[in-house]
């Protein structure tokens, strides 16, 4: 890829906060007109990171590149780069106008071109009625529209957003997530979003960058991290899945052969390169079909029913005790085992995976 | 509690509704008693005659106001010009009150503005700090301010010792003694209010207006000053008015040249030379100025609001 296709560039950057150390070494590439996802669990060091890129924190180690241009020590207020923040930060001494108009004032727009492109900026967002309005007559959506608007009018290089959705009830939470996904879309700006909602992650993102402990674990298209994580936390962290203590009889490239609980040989792909020995196959529980018990990958017994609503998930016990769960979709003609039942496990070839720890 | 009132039905506010009257009778009693009682008597006598030693004569009489603002010559027979001394009085106590203030403000707002950044437990020690003055009584605290800074005092000594200056600074009984008295006598009624500004100050606001291209001092004068402004014209005032009706230090510090109002109303009301009605018109005057700024303040605080 030419590196002007590259928005922002974090090579190798390093962050202490006395002897701890939020980010170690965190690399990634984010494309031009890409929206691109920081996903990990709380304290892995995504605000940290989106921090040092607007320029609130400085890094320790490392650089950070904008279109090949490095930003270090240059302060926030000279990044072409614009932040919606986690609890919006709007002025509340100026209408919602004002507020979109501020950045654009700040880089010496003139006040009539300022008021108009800030309220293409409102229509945009869909807020042109309540320019007037101020911050606190508006509701939490509405502000966080704002929020955006404001960050977008001076047409920022790229945007960061701090887990913008995260004061949003769940209803708002997911017609806005529709919502920025086009905006992002129609202003062509990348975007880099914070969140630690897998789910969020998963439907919004171009690609996502999945960290944990301070360093990115996985980087790739929601459907690559979703079906070939790379490692134990990525599987476990993103989407729900079984984790099964295997043994490795060989690994030839990409494919590895194992031997599952039961005794019954299996062919799957591989993560890494892995050494031979015990490894963990993780299984997605939609990826598992029941059928009957015998000459399945393996038996198990039921030992309970969780009700869904679009699926219903069973718990099920291996003969060795290890638990598992499997989903099956919730439709007329599911039949559902009943508690007690030994039923056979067939794990879609493909479909799972050994991984590195 | 009413006996038809309906079981449970009723929340907090329901309950206690009848009851709003008597409930608030002990403050409407208190602010009646020690608040209108004594500003009545004040606007009473002021149009009162006065008697000669001290003390009035109830008899309706506008002389009061008539000295306040006319000359009518020494034997009151002259046809009548302005009176310039006291309006001159009142100019030049308005403008030490206001400076006086102002100087609070460019101290205090620094001031405040630190210890609100501090870890909240250095905060209460520095609170405490500003306040520990206030333990000692207003006029032993002045009287102490002269004798730091008078000729013979420490503070000349020490720089005479020093070598800095070769004879006294000559700092007592002028505007710059006053100007130090009221700084010192009201620095904290700038300081706390704008404290409390400060601590509620979302410091996101800053890091918001940096993101979108604003540097320090825009982002100071923009959004800093505009959110705490409450607190900054809280302070204001608390500092203008009493450094505006303050005796003391113009008293002890400033002598004859820097006469103020204060003065002037105490001087009134002081032994037997005193001219009760006078003083009360002064005062009332006064009082007029005070609640025209408070006015001219509140309107503003309404304009923000509804633009
Ligand atoms: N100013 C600071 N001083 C010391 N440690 C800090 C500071 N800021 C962050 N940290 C630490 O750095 C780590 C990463 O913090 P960060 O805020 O980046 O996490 P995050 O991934 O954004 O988490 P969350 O999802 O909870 O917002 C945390 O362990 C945190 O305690
Ligand atoms: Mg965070």
């Amino acid at each position: 890829m030419a590196s002007q296709d590259i928005a922002v560039s974090v090579d190798q950057v390093v962050k202490h906060y006395g002897n701890f150390t939020a980010l170690h070494g965190v690399s990634l590439d984010i494309r031009e007109s890409e929206f691109f996802t920081l996903l990990g669990p709380s304290g892995c060091g995504k605000t940290t990171l989106l921090r040092a890129i607007a320029g609130f924190e400085s890094v320790s180690e490392g650089h950070i590149l904008l279109k090949g241009e490095d930003l270090t020590g240059l302060p926030p207020h000279q990044r072409p780069v614009n932040t919606v923040f986690q609890q919006y930060a709007l002025f509340p001494h100026m209408t919602v106008l004002e507020n979109v108009m501020f950045g654009l004032l700040r880089k010496g727009w003139s006040k009539v071109e300022a008021v108009r492109r800030g309220q293409d900026v409102l229509d945009l967002v869909q807020l042109a009625e309540f320019a007037k309005r101020k911050p606190t007559q508006l509701s939490g959506g509405q502000q966080q529209r704002v929020a955006l608007a404001r960050a977008l009018a001076p047409r920022p290089e790229v945007l960061l957003l701090d887990e913008p959705l995260s004061a949003l009830d769940l209803k708002l939470r997911q017609s806005v997530r529709s919502e920025l996904k086009a905006l992002q879309r129609e202003t062509g700006i990348a975007f880099i979003f914070v969140t630690h909602d897998q789910e969020e992650a998963l439907t919004m993102s171009d690609r996502i960058a999945v960290m944990s402990n301070g360093r990115v674990q996985q980087i790739g298209s929601p459907k690559e991290i979703y079906e070939a994580p790379v490692n134990r936390f990525v599987a476990d962290f993103v989407g729900e899945t079984n984790l099964l203590d295997v043994e490795i009889a060989s690994i030839d490239g990409g494919t590895a052969s194992v031997v599952l609980p039961g005794g019954t040989p299996f062919t799957c792909p591989a993560a890494t390169v892995l050494d031979p020995g015990r490894g963990h196959l993780s299984a997605r529980p939609e990826r598992i079909r029941i059928t009957a018990p015998g000459d399945a990958h393996l038996d198990a017994v039921v030992t309970g029913h969780t009700y869904l609503g679009t699926d219903i998930q069973l718990q099920v016990r291996l003969s060795d005790g290890e638990v598992m769960s499997v989903r099956l979709q919730n439709s007329e003609t599911t039949s559902v085992p009943e508690v007690g039942q030994t039923i056979g496990l067939q794990l879609e070839e493909g479909a799972a995976r050994l991984l590195a720890d | 509690m009413a006996a038809g009132a309906p079981m449970g039905a009723g929340t907090s506010s329901h309950i206690y509704e009848g009851n709003a009257p008597r409930l608030m009778a002990p403050s409407w009693i208190f602010i009646g008693f020690f608040l209108l009682a004594p500003v009545i008597m004040m606007a009473v006598y002021s149009f009162l005659t006065k008697e000669f030693r001290g003390g009035v004569i109830w008899e309706f009489s506008l002389a009061a106001y008539d000295q306040f603002f006319f000359d009518r010559g020494l034997f009151g027979d002259e046809p009548p010009s302005i009176e310039w001394t006291y309006i001159g009085i009142f100019w030049r106590s308005i403008w030490q009150a206001g400076l006086a203030t102002f100087v609070c403000l460019l101290i205090g707002f620094p001031t405040a503005w630190f210890i609100a950044t501090r870890d909240p437990q250095s905060r209460s020690i520095w609170l405490f700090l500003v306040t520990i003055p206030y333990w000692v009584n207003l006029l032993i605290r002045t009287v102490s301010m002269k004798f730091l800074i008078r000729d013979t005092g420490p503070l000349n000594e020490f720089l005479l010792q020093v070598g800095v200056i070769g004879e006294p600074l000559g700092l007592i009984n002028t505007n710059f003694a006053v100007q130090l008295g009221l700084f010192y006598s009201y620095l904290p009624f700038m300081v706390l209010p704008i404290y409390a500004a400060v601590e509620r100050y979302d410091f996101a606001l800053s890091e918001a207006a940096a993101d979108l291209y604003s540097g320090a001092w825009t982002t100071l004068r923009l959004i800093i000053l505009p959110v705490v402004k409450p607190g900054i014209i809280a302070g204001c005032i608390l500092v203008f008015v009493p450094s505006l009706g303050a005796f003391l230090a113009p008293d002890l510090l400033g002598g004859a040249k820097t006469f103020m109002i204060g003065s002037l109303i105490e001087e009134q009301f002081k032994g037997n030379a005193g001219n009760w009605p006078f003083g009360a018109a002064a005062s009332m005057i006064l009082l007029t100025i005070v609640l025209c700024i408070l006015l001219v303040y509140a309107r503003n605080q309404n304009k923000t609001e509804i633009r």
